[in-house]
């Protein structure tokens, strides 16, 4: 008899290894997250993906599934943190949508929209950040940052290279780029690594593609991230 | 509400460009209906210069300077339902990019050096508000009860906002009416 956990009541199985994410996932649930992605290490850092797990507060993406778990995920007061957390996103760094070309792609958009967020909460930061045009075909814009390390991961462990870290503390937290100048195109990266891709903000964007897919067109624009997430899962990623 | 019972909306436009005010006209023919359920306060709409006593405040634009904090206010003092409207509403928006240099760089680039400048001189008519270092979102400056995000919201949003307060609901927007964008 295969093992399982429960879900809001709803029984699951996993196997031996899964995290609580992967068996969710497997099964169809969707647990709202922007820094874990299937295919890399778990990171842990975003915390949208925080459930209660037999009444303590656990990343979903990095605590293992066990038997006897009841997992709580869609409660009012995890849905209010997982709003407020984005909340926080969005004022600690620059995300004016209307000016990006990432808008209507953007996972951290289409998780706001996933929790009905539609004010900001907190005062807004503005915190000046810089713009990386440097390389011929990538560009970099640091206002976007949210910090999740996919860039990093894909870097390392798929295009096993090492062109981006997070660097420094708190509020000092940024992305740095692995050259002398700091500029991004003296790196080996290509256009076709998986880091150039893989951000979920519009903070690694590929220069020269934008606004190629009209409004009411976009990944976001009529699916909720949910059932974009759970139908690449099944599909498999690009 | 108003004597005859209609409910009464009070519009504005701080740091904005009027962007969501035309959303709103987007109703179309659904303004005739609108029009017999609700009156129009102070508005560009009206011309009224001052509000009275209102149960919706309509606020695009974010605040830039002194003029738009004492209109902020006010609306504060005389609507039951504030709502913050559009993007620079809620942060600051497209006037806020103006937050990463300082005041003064703006002010020398846009009257003393920059390009096309002619009879260089920063307008300083005591009439004209004072601006303020930054932008800043309504929310920072009043308690706002409502917000209708979207660059601009579209007139189904603001259309669903009202219809849900005219009828007695708690104000809902479903997925398909969220748009940061």
């Amino acid at each position: 008899m295969s093992k399982s956990i429960t879900i809001d009541g709803q029984s699951i199985p996993f196997i031996d290894g899964q995290t609580i994410m992967e068996a969710a996932t497997a099964a169809g649930i969707y647990i709202p997250h922007l820094c874990h992605h299937p295919e890399y290490t778990p990171h842990g850092s975003c915390k949208l993906c925080n459930v209660k797990v037999n009444g303590r507060v656990c990343s979903a993406c990095t605590f293992p599934a066990m038997e006897d778990q009841e997992v709580l995920s869609n409660t009012a007061e995890l849905i209010n943190d997982r709003q407020k957390i984005t909340q926080m996103l969005f004022v600690e760094g620059n995300h004016f949508c209307p000016s990006c070309e990432k808008s209507g792609n953007c996972q951290l958009q289409a998780v706001a929209y996933h929790l009905n967020m539609l004010d900001n909460y907190f005062p807004l930061f503005y915190p000046t950040r810089k713009v990386d045009a440097s390389h011929a075909e990538i560009l970099i814009d640091h206002n976007r940052c949210i910090f999740c390390t996919l860039c990093v991961r894909a870097s390392q462990e798929a295009d096993n290279k090492d062109i981006f870290a997070i660097s420094g503390r708190g509020i000092n937290k940024h992305l740095i780029i692995n050259s002398t100048s700091g500029l991004l195109r003296e790196t080996d990266i290509d256009i076709k690594d998986q880091a150039a891709h893989i951000c979920p903000t519009g903070a690694i964007l590929i220069k020269y593609t934008a606004y190629q897919v009209p409004i009411g067109e976009r990944t976001y624009d009529h699916t909720e991230i949910d059932q974009v997430s759970l139908n690449l899962e099944k599909h498999g990623h690009e | 509400m108003g004597m005859n019972n209609k409910i009464r909306i009070a519009t504005t436009s701080l740091a904005g460009c009027f962007g969501c005010h035309m959303s709103f006209l987007d109703i179309d023919e659904r303004i005739l209906q609108l029009a017999e359920l609700v009156e129009f306060d102070r508005s560009p709409l009206t011309d009224i210069e001052h509000c009275t006593n209102c149960d919706i405040g309509l606020i695009e634009g974010g605040v830039c300077n002194s003029e738009n904090v004492h209109v902020l206010r006010e609306f504060r003092k005389n609507c039951k339902i504030l709502v913050a409207v559009g993007a620079c509403a809620i942060n600051g928006g497209l006037p806020a990019m103006r937050n990463f240099i300082t005041l003064e760089d703006c002010l020398n680039e846009a009257y003393l050096s920059g390009i096309g400048v002619e009879n260089a001189h920063i307008p300083n008519d005591p009439e004209l508000p004072l601006l303020l270092d930054k932008v800043r979102p309504l929310h920072e400056v009043v308690k706002i009860d409502f917000y209708l995000p979207g660059c601009p919201p579209s007139a189904d949003v603001f259309w669903k906002f009202l219809t849900d307060i005219i009828e007695g609901r708690e104000p809902f927007l479903p997925y398909e009416l969220i748009h940061y964008d």
